[in-house]
């Protein structure tokens, strides 16, 4: 092969190197227009005074925050108390699920007692059935404590969080389970042997070793508490008892369109928690999705 | 906690250790008290399923604590009695429903059907007859003035009104009465007119209007007579029938309704067990099976499809932005993430308003552009196709996360051999990428199909499964999939609400789902590691 054929060969690759960098630039273009379209689309309705779906332009005329100053006033639709009671519940079902779920995965994943491998199938089996097709049973239970013990029944948060943490079991503790099993038991042995009792293990030797998964579980938790809505429209039926996401939901109820600018405003303050929490954390995240989280 | 080794025995930690097993002790016994108290006052209202799960609840807790050999159950019992109570049992209790009859119409028990039909009553053409005189008020409050054939009078209030004796006597200058007339009526009576023949005829109200108590009812049969009104059924709990006193029908127990030989049925029935005829129904009843079919054929449809889109556009995406060369990778990944990071209720409202046919701004611009205007509410195709896309917008960057991290797993001598071999890039892609890649994430993919088999949220809010099917005899649409009918089925029917039925269908859906459930567990082998021993 002569040098000059050579040369004229490399100059080819660089040229198609330089083609295929081109196109991928381009197609990426296209997808990140794709992606982010509805949140710019959404944040200029949000600042657009219009309010209306039919005359909303990408770039809206006198552009202002009326809509987030209706978003304060409105009494009807009291928008901060609905993000605060979101943020309340979802805080207050995380930490119990993690408190629930990491105690009984250290059971299942360090004694050994009879009917362990049966209980945990059935565990992650019945956590399989998407509990909205119970949510009759769901609502009676709920109207039957509160008849005898109000504070836990229909219209009150901590009644819901009860019924959000009889779901919580099932695949955080199959992953808090695997995640422990792989540190070693040698650990919790010698333990023992200098004396320790199988709380004083768990919380001064396994509980910090188990940083990374409890902040993936704590993150899918919180965010798939804070996205529910059917079973929290169902037991809260008092408009300043209810979550941000029931409450959006009323926004675009009936004339929606006549609301759209409220709505969007609404949509972009409820949503910019959990898109902070993603973007900084996305790497743990990515970690836990591997692991076979599916989000709610 | 108790040092169940006990191997350090100072003073000191002997004593601290009895003194948190004391506590714990007297936590215990609180905590029994308080969920004891619960579950009498439980039973007390007659919720027995409901107390039975209760005391299963404090046998666990009090036997996690006060059975040593049960300690490692401590670990496990406040979420195992939040699982029982709000998964387990509402699970039995679907399967329970899915063998009875509730719904509208059946909502109450028989004790409570029967004492709802005794309390019917009709105005009999002869039989105790009164004079009569009515007051009428400005609000149009009513009061009769009625005389029975042994000379007694007094006065009554209509059967609804809440709080007054609804029967009192006619003396003067109580209520408001003031003279009374020859018969006995009083001529005025405070803050009332009394209605003489002429406007009492032509008073629209009067006849309809049920005076004095419950038990002792009167109703105005004519302008000469009033009469007190009788049980229109009369019940017999020997063989369990209502006989109307009007027409000496019997109706018989019907699997909680009476129902009479022509077929006509008393209202209201009450909750009974009846078998398989949910199932039987939902088989064979055509108008039923009808939406059934297009439902189910499009639940598998939309499932297969949405994880065929999102995988293969999230694997495209990993692929070509993969080689460590590219630049802004990660900045990139930040932008084509941020679908997945907005709470899925808020990106689908958004879809919605973009997609509305007539105002969003997608067909906006396609009318602009091309000219063409596609209603996508309201044509089955193009609902379908908007839900499609929507899904892929949702779930694309989901399988870019998993199948970038999957790749990277993938040793390169592999491709370095292959292309040794003389292997091009697309071979190697079809020979040795997805195969490989198959096998690592398919349970993921299992479960995506699962959820999206499942997925409520975009169906229901995005239209609410419409367009409507014009043939069906339910609430169903023709992006409905299982899920929402049933939800619509039990809760927004045009039939009324079917919890006995919705429960069926939830059944057999629980069934599909189980089944999928183990394949994917199958291929996770989480079966094998449960009894693993590590």
């Amino acid at each position: 092969m002569s040098d000059q054929t050579k040369a004229k060969k490399t100059k080819t690759i660089t040229q198609q190197r330089r083609l295929g960098l081109i196109l991928r630039l381009i197609l990426a273009a296209v997808l990140v227009i794709f992606s982010i379209f509805p949140v710019i689309w959404i944040v200029s309705a949000s600042i657009d005074p219009v309010n209306n779906l039919a005359t909303q332009k990408l770039i809206p005329d006198n552009a202002g925050f009326e809509n987030f100053r209706e978003l304060i006033n409105n009494p009807i639709f009291p928008f901060f108390t609905w993000l605060w009671n979101s943020i309340k519940i979802s805080t207050i079902t995380t930490v119990l699920t993690l408190s629930l779920t990491t105690m009984a995965a250290f059971a299942f994943s360090r004694f050994r007692f009879k009917g362990r491998q049966e209980l945990l199938k059935t565990i992650l089996l019945v956590q399989s059935f998407p509990n909205l097709l119970a949510i009759v049973a769901l609502f009676s239970i709920s109207k039957q404590i509160g008849d005898v013990f109000a504070a836990l029944g229909l219209n009150t948060h901590a009644g819901l969080i009860l019924v959000y943490l009889g779901g919580a079991m099932g695949m955080n503790i199959w992953l808090m389970k695997g995640y422990m099993d792989t540190i070693p038991r040698d650990i919790d042995e010698s333990a023992h042997v200098d004396g320790a009792n199988d709380w004083q293990v768990f919380s001064k030797l396994i509980l910090p070793l188990l940083r990374p998964i409890l902040v993936v579980i704590g993150i899918l938790s919180f965010i798939g508490t804070y996205g529910e809505f059917i079973i929290a429209r169902t037991l809260l039926t008092k408009r300043e008892l209810q979550t941000v996401m029931v409450g959006l939901q009323i926004y675009t109820s009936g004339q929606y369109t006549q609301n759209w600018g409220v709505f969007s405003a609404g949509a972009l303050i409820a949503a910019l928690p959990i898109m902070i929490i993603y973007l900084v954390l996305q790497d743990q995240i990515v970690g836990g999705l591997t692991a076979g989280a599916v989000k709610g | 906690m108790e040092n169940k080794n006990g191997s350090i025995g100072t003073v000191a930690k002997k004593s601290i250790s009895s003194l948190s097993s004391f506590i714990t002790t007297f936590i215990i016994i609180a905590v029994d008290v308080l969920l004891g108290y619960i579950t009498y006052q439980l039973a007390s209202m007659g919720y027995i399923p409901l107390t039975v799960v209760f005391i299963i609840i404090i046998l666990l807790i009090s036997a996690a604590f006060l059975i040593p050999k049960l300690s490692h159950l401590r670990w496990i019992v406040v979420g195992l009695s939040a699982w029982l109570l709000f998964s387990i049992f509402p699970i039995l209790f679907t399967i329970y429903n899915a063998f009875t009859n509730y719904g509208d119409g059946h909502l109450i028990s028989q004790t409570q059907a029967i004492e709802q039909i005794t309390n019917q009553t009709y105005l009999p053409e002869t039989g105790k007859a009164y004079e009569w005189v009515a007051y009428r008020s400005d609000d149009n409050d009513y009061l009769l003035w009625v005389k029975d054939n042994e000379g007694n009078t007094f006065i009554a209030r209509p059967v609804e009104s809440e709080g007054e004796t609804r029967i009192f006597d006619v003396v003067p200058g109580e209520n408001g009465i003031g003279e009374i007339d020859d018969e006995g009526a009083p001529v005025t009576i405070e803050g009332y007119t009394r209605l003489n023949r002429i406007l009492a005829a032509t008073d629209q109200n009067l006849t309809n209007i049920k005076f004095g108590d419950p038990e002792k009812t009167i109703q105005v049969r004519s302008p000469s007579e009033a009469a007190e009104l009788l049980p229109l059924y009369e019940y017999n709990p020997d063989d369990n029938t209502f006989t109307n006193q009007q027409t000496g029908k019997i109706y018989y127990n019907q699997e909680g309704t009476w129902t009479a030989r022509d077929g006509t049925q008393l209202i209201p029935g009450y909750n009974a067990v009846i078998g398989f005829d949910n199932f039987v129904e939902f088989a064979t009843s055509p108008g039923l099976r009808g939406p059934l079919v297009t439902i189910v054929t499009w639940n598998f449809i939309f499932a297969a499809m949405s994880l065929l889109l999102t995988f293969s556009l999230g694997l495209l995406i990993s692929v070509i932005y993969g080689d460590p060369h590219f630049k802004g990778k990660k900045l990139l990944r930040s932008f084509l993430i941020i679908p997945y990071t907005i709470p899925s209720l808020i990106t689908i409202l958004i879809w919605r308003g973009m997609l509305n046919p007539d105002l969003g701004i997608v067909n906006r611009l396609l009318e602009s552009v091309l000219g063409i205007s596609p209603d996508w509410f309201n044509v089955p195709t193009l609902a379908r196709i908007a839900i499609l896309t929507v899904n892929t917008w949702l779930g694309y960057p989901y399988w870019m996360l998993v199948t970038s991290g999957a790749l990277q797993s993938i040793p390169s001598d592999i491709y370095e051999a292959a292309e040794v071999d003389g292997a091009t890039g697309f071979q190697r892609f079809w020979r040795i990428t997805l195969p490989l890649l198959l096998v690592s994430v398919g349970p993921l993919m299992i479960a995506s199909f699962i959820f999206n088999f499942n997925n409520f949220n975009l169906i229901y809010i995005f239209i609410n499964g419409g367009p409507p099917i014009p043939t069906a005899t339910t609430t169903a649409g023709y992006t409905d999939i299982i899920i929402s009918y049933v939800y619509n089925l039990a809760f927004a029917s045009g039939r009324g609400v079917q919890y006995g039925y919705a429960s069926a269908i939830s059944v057999v859906l629980f069934m599909l789902i189980a089944v999928m459930s183990l394949i994917q567990f199958r291929f996770t082998n989480m079966w094998e590691e449960v009894g693993e021993n590590v």
